[in-house]
């Protein structure tokens, strides 16, 4: 008998032992003229209602690639998933079938991108773009889809919203595009919300306003936010705990305060010691020395072995585990004692 | 070496209006965009001067009045002394080998299609002068090497290197005509986080050893702090406040400043709590059509009567020890006061 999307979709209510949303050793490949890259390499994280996870790396480290594998909306090809489970309250979103997907995706886990100016269709009213959520899933008439999206910009507080519904999007500024974006994300009362990089494009004044925002929503609703980002203020401003991603594992996870007072990975603790402080002015910034490494030619070993102070000969040759420190707390570096207790290697 | 007495640039009264025309055939013109609107500062030998604001403020025009890339509508660009907004010809040609520029993504401001030894090589076709033609190829392989790249390069082009590396092109070619200032237009931000310490380090190496000067335009207040002898902070064309490092980050007298001092996200999560945060409400107006009297009163809690008739002049205000463009100016320490 063939399953209706009904029958397989997560049910809603109470999450009894499983997390509302767990990845587990997910895998994700890119097949490429130059060869197989490996964008992804076994990542696991959980995230729990009205919990904030931020996933920190830089570019080429996976943690987009991640949450498109999430979202359901990597193209495949030329991405496949070898291996790995998403599981959303207990069911792998990657054994769904299409339209069960789209049950989820942008309603139940949605997700807000950095560009919010290509992000969103420039020949439609935002009013028309926002109301499409209701329209589409809720079927809704446009009379209503419209109203709903005036309550939607004044929900993310865009001013006048009655009068700029029928607006486009080269109309508004980038905050406000970016309220827009915000304002479709939420529309259906997601249950998870992915964020990736949405204040990179803005200035810090907007993104004070912004991150505001998207914490005030998280505690209307507790929602789970998923963070993507490279910027360790930000992180530190309104994270609960940190996965950092480098050359597509995760190589440290922990709890905020724990990783920015003891890092135990020492990419993690390069990172940190390059932010410039105030005690430091005048004298040369650490650097993490060397480049991030090419997806198409991995170091073996650990990937961060030539960049790492801490370096071993092992290091060179065995791919390091993820180490359990606490039962909150992972580090992949074989050396991670010496890394947390801060001698160095 | 620490910054000297001696003025190399003087900017006074600098304005910039860019025309809004109306109309195809016969362009009448109803207004102008005020990007920048009576700035005034010095710099001097060996300093970094950093500017910071959001965007729309008027900073990157600003960087290109001090390159002679735009004409200002009025006020003067004094360099040693000499004005190159009234300079032509040979003239400004050989005052523009003074000031060269650092941009921004090193992505596009590479040309795909010439090599790293031609792309650095460039500057000495237009002064022949600096670099005789046989001695170019030995020229360039030093300015790689005084920044940290494999003379041996010299005949890849910028695709086969990283945004780091492409940075460092960048600021070789900068390097080339022996300039005395260098405009660096946001220099790190395209970079990776691994990647800007070390692009910083070489730009602070390098104002040592050549006695460089530094307008360091950039929106990362914790870099600008690093790099920076002094800060200007600027709103809608108009410098609101500027004084040294510690006058503006530690003792900020201007609304605005505190604001966006406020709102930079402090890498370390303790006390997140209890931190002030000035949330600005709303949009930066229109510099086309700026408020009256105070730019910032719009948005600024302070506001009173006189903000909106009287324009605040930057100057030293009772209470502070640096120049501030406030009717209401008192320090206030947002960063550390918990």
């Amino acid at each position: 008998m063939k399953n209706t999307a009904t029958d397989v979709l997560p049910a809603e209510g109470g999450l009894g032992n499983e997390p509302l949303l767990a990845v587990d050793d997910l895998h994700v490949e890119f097949v490429t003229r130059g060869g197989l890259v490996k964008a992804v390499n076994g990542v696991s994280y959980t995230l729990q209602p009205g919990e904030t996870l931020a996933v920190l790396g830089e570019s080429g480290s996976g943690k987009s690639v991640t949450a498109q594998a999430i979202m359901g909306i990597l193209d495949m090809p030329p991405a496949r998933i070898p291996k790995g489970e998403i599981r959303f309250r207990g069911t792998d979103l990657l054994k769904l079938p299409e339209d069960a997907k789209t049950q989820i995706r942008g309603q139940r886990i949605a997700m807000i991108f950095q560009d919010a100016l290509s992000a969103l269709n420039p020949v439609f009213t935002v009013g028309w773009q926002i109301g499409e959520m209701f329209r589409v899933h809720r079927g809704m008439s446009k009379r209503d889809a419209e109203k709903k999206a005036v309550e939607l910009m004044d929900r993310v507080r865009i001013p006048a919203a009655k009068a700029r519904v029928h607006d486009y999007p080269h109309q508004f500024s980038g905050g406000m595009r970016q309220r827009i974006m915000i304002a479709m994300s939420i529309a259906l009362d997601p249950e998870v919300l992915i964020a990736d990089e949405p204040t990179t494009a803005l200035d810090v004044t907007v993104q004070a306003q912004i991150m505001e925002l998207l914490a005030e929503l998280q505690r209307e609703s507790n929602m789970g936010l998923i963070l993507i980002t490279h910027d360790l203020g930000v992180v530190a401003d309104v994270a609960d705990k940190i996965a950092v991603m480098y050359a597509g594992r995760i190589v440290e996870n922990a709890p905020v305060f724990d990783i920015y007072r003891h890092p135990a990975h020492p990419y993690s603790k390069g990172l940190l010691e390059s932010i410039p402080r105030v005690d430091l002015k005048g004298q040369e910034l650490y650097a993490i020395k060397g480049l991030p490494p090419n997806l198409l030619n991995m170091p073996t070993g650990c990937a961060f072995h030539p960049r790492c102070p801490y370096r071993q000969d092992n290091c060179v040759t065995d791919v390091p585990e993820l180490y359990e420190i606490s039962p909150v707390r992972n580090s992949a570096c074989h050396y991670w004692r010496e890394v947390l207790d801060g001698t160095d290697g | 070496m620490a910054p000297t007495d001696e003025v190399i640039l003087e900017v006074r009264d600098l304005v910039k209006h860019f025309p809004l025309t109306q109309g195809i055939l016969f362009k009448r013109q109803i207004g102008a965009i005020k990007a920048v609107d009576g700035v005034s500062f010095d710099l001097h030998r060996g300093e970094t001067l950093g500017v910071v604001g959001e965007s729309g403020c008027g900073k990157s025009t600003l960087a290109k009045l001090l390159m002679a890339l735009e004409r200002p509508t009025s006020g003067s660009v004094k360099i040693n002394g000499r004005d190159m907004a009234r300079a032509r010809g040979g003239e400004l040609k050989r005052m523009r080998r003074n000031v060269q520029m650092v941009m921004q993504d090193p992505y596009t401001s590479l040309n795909p299609r010439m090599t790293v030894g031609d792309i650095i090589g460039e500057p000495f076709e237009i002064h022949p002068d600096v670099a005789p033609k046989g001695s170019r190829a030995r020229k360039v392989q030093e300015l790689l090497e005084v920044v940290g790249l494999n003379p041996d390069h010299i005949n890849r082009y910028p695709h086969q290197f990283s945004g780091g590396q492409r940075q460092r092109i960048g600021i070789a070619r900068g390097l080339a005509l022996q300039p005395e200032i260098i405009i660096c237009d946001e220099p790190v931000s395209a970079l990776d986080v691994s990647i800007q310490a070390q692009v910083i380090n070489l730009l602070e190496r390098l104002q040592d050893e050549f006695n460089l000067a530094y307008i360091f335009i950039a929106h990362d207040l914790s870099v600008v702090r690093h790099i920076s002898d002094r800060v200007a902070v600027m709103y809608l064309g108009k410098i609101v406040e500027l004084g040294k490092d510690t006058e503006i980050y530690d003792r900020p007298a201007h609304p605005y400043t505190q604001a966006l001092l406020s709102a930079v996200p402090v890498p370390d999560p303790e006390g997140r709590q209890n931190r002030e945060r000035i949330i600005l409400q709303g949009d930066p107006p229109s510099p086309a059509n700026p408020p009256s009297g105070c730019r910032f009163r719009t948005r600024c809690w302070k506001a009173q009567d006189i903000c909106a008739t009287e324009e605040p002049l930057l100057q030293i205000r009772p209470g502070t020890s640096h120049e501030s463009a406030c009717h209401f100016a008192e320090s206030h320490d947002v960063v550390h006061s918990a």
